[in-house]
């Protein structure tokens, strides 16, 4: 039997975590350093997931399976395909990044008071949802899935509720019940989606007999199992309804301003950048291959769904008055392209999304990041009381502007391309769709420059005056981040490598070809 | 020598990186280090031009393929390049100027302390202008397009401090996002149709498709380029650009980014020749502009905002011609590289007199500088005479000719192109003979301390008012500011000139846009007699206006167009009513509607659906946490109990 890498590379985080715990209450700084340690050993065990994955191979590769639980044919089933290869790669290169962010994010604030060792427990969580978050990339089995897909919300809850931004207009009192809203309202929103798709596991184990992704997506394809319409359609909607929630898409989106908002920028990172990958990758995954036809009947509303997401986001986005929710809505904005890019059921609108998932982890992770170092100096999350900081903090301003640029899709960096594709994708297919949602790119526009003039241009405001500009630790955490967004902007074929071959089996999952273009269709 | 191309781009793209990232080490040589990579892309271009000129007509152009860029499926995006007689003359004029402009920054920066970031920014606009005609596709284009946006965003707001010039630098972009929605669709349109969006294979589908199409992705096009280029009715940003110190306004905003719209739709020439509705829409915002821009600069006081209407209105010709098609084209870029001197050479000699006049841009304050400025006058005139078509300097060849041209686009339409052309002519004359005499005709009237200004909406430099008043000592510029100006001035003049001799330009272009002659109503003299007679009256009224008469130190309130005209023909206002205020509401009820409808109604409706309204209401009063967590705790138990009971 070969070397488990899937396993390994979920293991060793999970591990990392419980270590992490571990570590005794006076030794915050080697907590830290074990977390950062282990994190970039994933990374390590990532690429080499990487360097393995043979795109011309087989659908899965690496592939694990051993019986679980006999009776319900669970089984502890794992595998990659592309898609996932790319996306466990985008986890494990953000994880290290998060950390180094949030390294003091979790001292404890009066010295004396250990009350449960908080810098252990942050970054063992950190951990934890990594080695969740990679599981449910690898998982090829729909309940082994749905396991990791629901364990994730527990760490994730007390990263919110636990660990919140001290960078807030009101009493403790008042931050803290607005923290703890937040995270319920996380977990709620979550849990309801998550208990809908148990549902719809349970109807797809009752209707296929097993949990195999492969077996019965094979089963589906050669017509062995048949779904009577209505079925499928349910099924379907159980499932969809949980990535939505996650994703997220309008109007199940209102969890995700509030909890980015209350939480540290580096949560809040994980997140929108890894996290909600969970529910576009899924979508991608589960809906596309298990109920194909399905898919197909709710395209029509889902890209209404992500359009409307498209341009409310970034409407929103223009008028909020806290630089983290302005980035939420970004965020949403952001994915409805996803969204959309993945029901135009075309090679580049879905391999736009897969790679729109990598470059809106980067992009956002560097925008934000920054943004919760800038918030950190001045203590408050409220756009207007900055102003002018590019003056007294120039290296800080200038790369938040890139992280901006990079949110609007600047050509020449990472997301352009991806943005580009998924609307040149839904265009072929939807032409008044595609043309409606350019309209996005104005309003990025407008939202990040606003967000820019407002803090940093100008004269200098007195509370800024002495800001000190980024400090080595920060710019270690944002130089790789923007050098990766120019790289994958002039040179994104590494990804689009690995991702063409999945998003082709995709495409025969749902027996859809690419429009043909008029001129060679007339031939 | 093809493989030099991509050196073109790459000089100035060095430059950029080293001295944004360098720090503050190279704060003592950066500006040498930006000036030598621009010359270094001036040489390349000059060897590859050499080369060009040794082959034949047709055997001219190169090409450069770098790697794949976006390969998905039958999307194929390449990092390719095409050098061919259009590019080239592009990448003189960008590199040429582009140099000059650098030497000249070294003086007008010299007292700045981020100059080295300055250098920055202007070598990463030579190296984005350079990509965008150098791309042999229109992703690619594309790439270039948004770099100069952005590099001219960064320029516009250089002086951050100002809150002017931050809101300048963002309308510039928004605006040009605007435009970039057009090129956006232009290039899905040509992928869904085309199935591809290089332009050598979609000069080739053109024959295949309809009209229709082609019109569609021709409107589209123009979209892009009425914003880049400042055009009709996205031009609304080019007066606030001036907040840019006066280098950039000259490379910039004068002679190379806003003519990228004219070079796009030149590039684009097969796809508009079988669309002539979409020609048709060309000229006719050619022609507005031309008129809009040359009304707005009478009315401004402040020099570069003038300068800037005559900019609009100048690539408004440009627009018209290469709307006129073959007709039209190769007059359209002999224009832009006859303006791109002479404009250019105007901005360098507006500086050199705000550089002078301490950083004073109201005409009305200036007033007899030719004796303090004797070679800015000298050039600065010379350019004065070329935009207005002076007999024998360069813009009397190819303005001339655009006038002809129209008017040979024959009917109806070539009488009424033809006209409007003409008249433009004549306001040309008329708002260049004003700055000329304000500036450096005239009594001193910088003499006097300013009189406060009654509530004037346009009267800006108000701003020294209060206060003692410091008296200008306006004396000459140092050689490095002169020396450029000079230079342009020598383009200013002869390069009309030499480019009509033999039609040499029209050979040269000829094999890349097509050439034809068009039937022309009246002779070509004709047409020259009438802009002869145009111009002496433009610029007698003028004179009759502010040479004869002393010039008001307080702008007159003027009539209801002066006011209109000095307000941007009220477009602002009207961007600001609908746009900025609307958006404004907007936004507002729309952060409203989620905060309480969106967000109610889907917590209302799960609440319902589950039973768990009365639950939900907890959340406020702080039963939350536990709430959350005992269902959470509930729903895990039972997964865990099934699981184990089973597994066991």
């Amino acid at each position: 039997m070969s070397f488990p890498l899937l396993t390994a590379t979920a293991a060793l985080p999970a591990l990392g975590a419980i270590a992490t715990a571990a570590v005794p209450a006076a030794r915050r700084t080697a907590a830290k350093w074990l977390a950062l340690l282990v994190s970039l050993a994933t990374l390590v065990l990532a690429l080499v997931v990487l360097v393995r994955f043979d795109p011309g191979g087989d659908r899965y590769q690496l592939t694990e399976s051993h019986a679980w639980i006999a009776d319900f044919g669970v089984r502890y089933e794992l595998g990659v395909d592309g898609i996932g290869v790319a996306l466990i790669a985008l986890t494990a290169l953000l994880i290290p990044f998060v950390i180094l962010a949030g390294w003091h994010d979790a001292d404890p604030q009066e010295t004396g008071s250990t009350r449960w060792r908080p810098t252990q427990g942050f970054f063992a969580l950190i951990l934890a949802v990594e080695a969740m978050v990679i599981l449910s990339f690898e998982a090829t089995d729909v309940f082994l899935f749905y396991i990791f897909f629901e364990a994730m919300l527990i760490p994730m809850y007390f990263l919110i509720g636990g660990f919140g931004d001290r960078a807030h207009a009101g009493t403790d009192e008042n931050a803290a019940a607005q923290r703890s809203y937040a995270a319920v309202k996380f977990l709620l929103y979550n849990l309801v989606g998550g208990l809908i798709m148990l549902a719809a596991v349970i109807g797809l184990y009752v209707v296929a007999g097993n949990f195999s992704l492969q077996e019965i997506a094979e089963a589906r394809a050669n017509g062995t199992l048949d779904m009577a319409t209505n079925t499928e359609r349910w099924l379907f909607l159980g499932f969809f309804f949980a990535f939505a929630v996650k994703a997220p898409l309008w109007p199940l989106h209102t969890w995700l301003p509030n909890a980015m908002g209350e939480a540290t920028a580096p949560v809040a990172v994980l997140i929108t950048a890894v996290v909600d990958k969970v529910g576009t990758f899924a979508m991608l995954r589960f809906c596309l291959q298990l109920f194909p036809e399905a898919s197909k009947w709710a395209t029509p509303v889902i890209l209404v769904l992500a359009l409307i997401s498209i341009v409310y986001g970034a409407l929103l986005a223009v008028g909020q008055r806290d630089i983290k929710r302005l980035v939420a809505y970004a965020s949403i904005s952001h994915f409805g392209f996803i969204i959309m890019g993945i029901f135009a059921m075309t090679s580049q609108g879905q391999s736009g999304a897969t790679l729109y998932m990598v470059n809106h982890g980067i992009s956002t992770a560097a925008l934000m990041l920054v943004a919760g170092f800038l918030i950190s100096r001045r203590g408050s999350r409220l756009i207007a009381d900055y102003g002018g900081v590019q003056k007294v903090a120039p290296v800080l301003a200038g790369t938040f502007l890139i992280g901006g640029l990079a949110t609007l899709s600047l050509p020449g960096l990472a997301p352009f391309v991806s943005e580009f594709l998924v609307l040149v994708g839904t265009f072929t297919r939807y032409p008044v769709i595609g043309i409606i949602a350019t309209f996005g790119i104005v309003l990025a526009a407008l939202y990040t420059l606003v967000l820019y003039q407002r803090t940093m241009t100008g004269p200098v405001k007195p509370e800024v005056s002495a800001m000190p500009d980024l400090r080595v630790r920060e710019l270690v955490v944002v130089a790789p981040l923007i050098a990766l967004l120019i790289f994958l902007g002039v040179f994104p074929k590494p990804v689009t490598e690995i991702v063409n071959p999945a998003v082709e089996h995709t495409m025969s999952d749902v027996q859809k070809q690419d429009p043909k273009p008029e001129v060679e269709a007339a031939k | 020598m093809e493989n030099l191309i991509a050196l073109l781009v790459a000089a100035p793209l060095l430059g950029a990186a080293v001295l944004l990232c360098g720090g503050r080490r190279l704060d003592a040589v950066g500006h040498w280090i930006g000036t030598v990579l621009a010359a270094v892309s001036f040489v390349i271009g000059v060897v590859l031009f050499a080369d060009m000129l040794g082959k034949g007509a047709e055997e001219r152009e190169m090409a450069q393929h770098l790697f794949s860029w976006v390969p998905v499926e039958s999307f194929q995006a390449d990092i390719a390049f095409q050098l061919d007689q259009l590019s080239m003359t592009f990448v003189l004029l960008i590199t040429g100027v582009g140099s000059l402009i650098h030497v000249y920054s070294i003086g007008y920066m010299e007292h700045d302390e981020r100059r080295r970031r300055f250098f920055g920014y202007l070598n990463l606009f030579l190296a984005a202008m350079l990509l965008l005609v150098l791309a042999d596709n229109y992703l690619l284009l594309y790439v270039g397009w948004e770099g100069v946006g952005l590099a001219s965003y960064l320029l516009i707001g250089f002086w951050q401090h100002k809150p002017s010039a931050a809101t300048a630098a963002k309308k510039a972009f928004l605006v040009n996002r605007v435009g970039d929605m057009g090129l956006s669709i232009a290039i899905m349109l040509m992928f869904a149709w085309f199935g591809t969006f290089a332009f050598g294979p979609v000069l080739e589908a053109t024959g295949e498709t309809s009209e229709g199409k082609l019109t569609a992705i021709g409107l589209m096009l123009l979209l892009a380029a009425c914003g880049k280029s400042a055009q009709v009715p996205l031009q609304s940003w080019l007066g606030d650009a001036m907040e840019g110190p006066t280098p950039v306004s000259a490379l910039i905003h004068a002679a190379t980014m806003v003519t990228a719209g004219v070079y796009l739709i030149v590039r684009s020439a097969d796809i508009f020749n079988a669309a002539p509705d979409a020609q048709l829409v060309v000229t006719v915002v050619g022609a507005v502009t031309l008129l809009f821009g040359a009304i707005v600069g009478c009315a401004k006081d402040d020099i570069k905002k003038a300068l800037a209407g005559s900019t609009m209105s100048q690539i408004g010709y440009m627009i018209l011609a290469a709307g006129l098609g073959p007709i039209g084209y190769v007059f359209a870029i002999m224009h832009l590289v006859t303006h791109g001197f002479f404009k250019a050479g105007l901005f360098l000699g507006a500086g050199s007199v705000m550089h002078g006049m301490n950083d004073e841009v109201d005409m009305r304050r200036y007033g007899g500088l030719r004796k303090y400025m004797p070679i800015t006058f000298v050039t600065f005139g010379l350019g004065y005479l070329a935009i207005i078509g002076f007999p024998g300097l360069s813009g009397f060849f190819s303005k001339d000719k655009i006038i002809e041209a129209a008017f040979a686009k024959g009917g109806t339409e070539g009488w009424i192109l033809g006209s409007v052309a003409l008249l433009g002519a004549a306001i040309t004359a008329y708002y260049m003979t004003r700055v000329m005499l304000m500036t450096f005709f005239g009594e001193e009237r910088w003499r006097h301390a300013p009189t406060p200004s009654p509530a004037e909406p346009s009267a800006e430099p108000a701003a020294e008012t209060r206060g003692e008043y410091e008296v200008p000592h306006p004396h000459e510029s140092p050689k490095s500011m002169t020396i450029p100006m000079i230079v342009l001035a020598f383009g200013s003049v002869f390069a009309g000139g030499f480019f009509s001799i033999g039609d040499r330009f029209m050979h040269w272009l000829e094999p890349v846009t097509g050439h034809d002659h068009g039937h022309a109503p009246v002779s070509a003299m004709t047409v020259t007699l009438a802009t002869m007679v145009v111009l002496v009256i433009g610029a007698g009224i003028a004179y009759v206006q502010y040479g004869r008469r002393p010039v008001p130190a307080l702008a007159p309130r003027g009539s209801l167009l002066t006011r209109a005209a000095r307000r941007d023909l009220l477009q602002d206002d009207f961007n600001h009513v609908v746009l900025v205020r609307g958006g404004e509401h907007l936004t507002r009820s729309l952060v409203y509607v989620d905060h309480s409808l969106v967000d109610g109604v889907v917590n209302g409706t799960a609440a319902s659906m589950g039973g768990l309204s009365g639950r939900l209401r907890k959340l406020q009063n702080g039963y939350a946490r536990s709430y959350a967590v005992s269902m959470f705790g509930g729903a895990a138990v039972l997964i865990a109990v099934t699981l184990l009971m089973r597994a066991v």
